[in-house]
């Protein structure tokens, strides 16, 4: 393993430090339990919004605290759920009045440790709604499965829904524009190595130098196929075409279009992936509306990609034009 | 014989020690067919499990149990937290009272603790999970209790069984938690948690075996 740590076990709270350092403009950071929240929260009549999982997916979460996304986040230990404490914490601290809206990916850690902060935050009198995002097409959606995987649109997903928070809207037109984004939302995702857990100090899994992983979740977790290693044109056609056919988008849709980094691929090599992407795109009448490239929800350093997409309107494009003030996505203000 | 709340601790503490020694192992098994970090995760747990433990020394059954459950729910994440957290949770809630626990009352508190599991997880036997080593035991121990078989030898006929269902889960296709997105390629591969489940009966019947 060769990472830029002190200890394995510390590094979730010493970023968590730095991020108070870093960022004390945006955001407030308590210990034990740990949360992230938006330095003026409670935002009174507005909607709080509060998401978390795992550590090792930076930016995603608390790179998207702030105004015009999340009010608080809450980091677990690396790749590992939040727990009902810390949930009831953040849902606490970022409760206005109008309510919390959890968006949860749809993960069975998560949901579990989401479900008994939100009975706990209701017998607290704390109206809770919750939304699951499950965007993952590499996961046969089946009652035979924990279903399909909240990725991607879990990003784009937070900052609509933040949008309309901040428009003081209530709880349930909240989450119906979260819900909306993620019924609307399409992912796929690929690995070229795997990643190492700082604790577990070796890589997650095995991907030999001239192989791939496709379909593969964020969290090192093994994906659906392995194979010989393809050319970017190849790849991003694997990674789209699934995608369309699935919503399915049609000709005419205008969408919003992620290429998501997985933390050790650069950017220049997203780009080329966004070209490929848009060429596909061109040929079956799809109009890119708006778009996001970048490193957003990553697996520590895995290199790799995944590809989103939103099928958008005017409305979800307002939401996505409305200014945001995050350490992870600034604009519009 | 009977269990006290003694006996309940030297368990916890048993099987504190035993997920200490089985770290890599669990999280070995996690690796191939989850994220990686069952073992370290319920490690963290029952470490400061451990440390609560000297704090409970006065306590009855039932109260050592929720606090072991509670510190689960607060310190381990992921599924394993809520999952393991409700089935100590159920498992003092069901033993309220009981200065001491008959095989009887151990048996309705494994029933409570099991019920609580299946409720918080919605999983049943055959998708790859702790219940597929907690239902089997579960039931030789229903068994054995009604057959008048004494408690130690019940115990260790409830951890045997329990140790079948958790080498049977090897070829099953998980359909639940993370394991369940490698769909096929889940086959092949011995469930951490139905393993983790085998440790904590197979602690109760050593450790109460010698009481």
């Amino acid at each position: 393993m060769k990472k830029l740590i002190n200890k394995p076990e510390n590094v979730v709270k010493e970023a968590l430090e730095a991020m108070a350092l870093a960022h004390a403009d945006l955001l407030k950071i308590s210990y034990d339990p740990n949360i992230i929240v938006r330095a003026d929260a409670p935002v009174k009549g507005k909607v709080g919004l509060v998401s978390g999982g795992g550590s090792g997916h930076e930016p995603m979460h608390g790179g998207f605290v702030g105004m015009g996304m999340l009010d608080a986040a809450c980091p677990g230990s690396v790749f590992t759920s939040p727990t009902p404490d810390q949930i009831l914490a953040a849902t606490k601290a970022v409760d206005g009045g109008a309510g919390v809206l959890h968006i949860v990916k749809n993960y069975t850690g998560d949901i579990l440790n989401f479900e008994m902060a939100a009975d706990l935050a209701r017998d607290e009198g704390i109206q809770v709604e919750a939304v699951i995002t499950d965007d993952d097409v590499a996961v046969k959606d089946s009652t035979w499965t924990a279903g399909r995987r909240g990725v991607g649109v879990t990003v784009l997903a937070e900052k609509m829904a933040g949008a309309a928070a901040e428009q003081n809207r209530p709880l349930k037109a909240v989450a119906d524009i979260c819900r909306q984004v993620n019924a609307n939302g399409r992912s796929m995702g690929m690995a070229l190595t795997s990643c190492t857990v700082p604790e577990a100090g070796k890589p997650t899994f095995d991907l030999p130098e001239d192989e791939m992983e496709i379909g593969v979740g964020i969290h090192g977790e093994p994906g659906r196929v392995r194979m010989k290693l393809k050319s970017a044109a190849e790849i991003t056609a694997m990674l789209v075409n699934p995608i369309l056919e699935d919503l399915p988008f049609r000709s005419g849709d205008s969408v919003l279009a992620f290429v998501n980094g997985m933390g050790g691929t650069p950017l220049i090599e997203l780009y080329v992936v966004y070209n490929e992407m848009a060429k596909l795109f061109a040929k079956r009448n799809i109009k890119i509306a708006r778009s996001l490239v970048g490193s957003y929800i990553t697996s520590l350093e895995m290199a790799g990609c995944s590809i989103t997409l939103v099928k958008m309107n005017d409305e979800l494009i307002s939401l996505w034009d409305a200014p945001v003030k995050t350490a992870g996505l600034r604009w519009g203000i | 014989m009977a269990v006290l709340p003694n006996d309940v601790i030297a368990w916890i503490r048993a099987f504190s020690e035993s997920i200490h020694e089985n770290k890599d192992y669990l999280t070995q098994l996690d690796s191939a067919i989850g994220d990686g970090d069952h073992g370290t995760n319920m490690d963290r747990g029952f470490q400061a499990v451990l440390l609560k433990l000297p704090d409970l020394a006065d306590k009855d059954s039932s109260a050592i149990l929720k606090a072991v459950g509670m510190t689960l729910v607060s310190t381990v994440g992921g599924a394993s937290g809520p999952l393991y957290g409700t089935f100590f949770l159920q498992l003092g809630a069901a033993t309220a009272g009981k200065a001491q626990l008959s095989l009887a009352d151990w048996s309705a508190g494994l029933q409570a603790a099991v019920d609580g599991v299946i409720m918080r997880g919605k999983a049943g036997p055959g998708d790859k999970t702790m219940l597929d080593t907690l239902l089997p035991a579960l039931a030789a121990l229903k068994e054995a209790s009604a057959a008048g078989t004494g408690l130690a030898e019940a115990l260790r006929l409830s951890a045997e069984a329990g140790e079948r269902g958790m080498l049977a889960t090897v070829p099953l296709v998980a359909r639940k938690g993370r394991a369940s997105y490698l769909g096929e390629r889940s086959a092949g591969h011995q469930d951490p948690g139905a393993t983790s489940s085998e440790l904590l009966l197979k602690a109760a019947a050593t450790v109460w075996a010698q009481g």
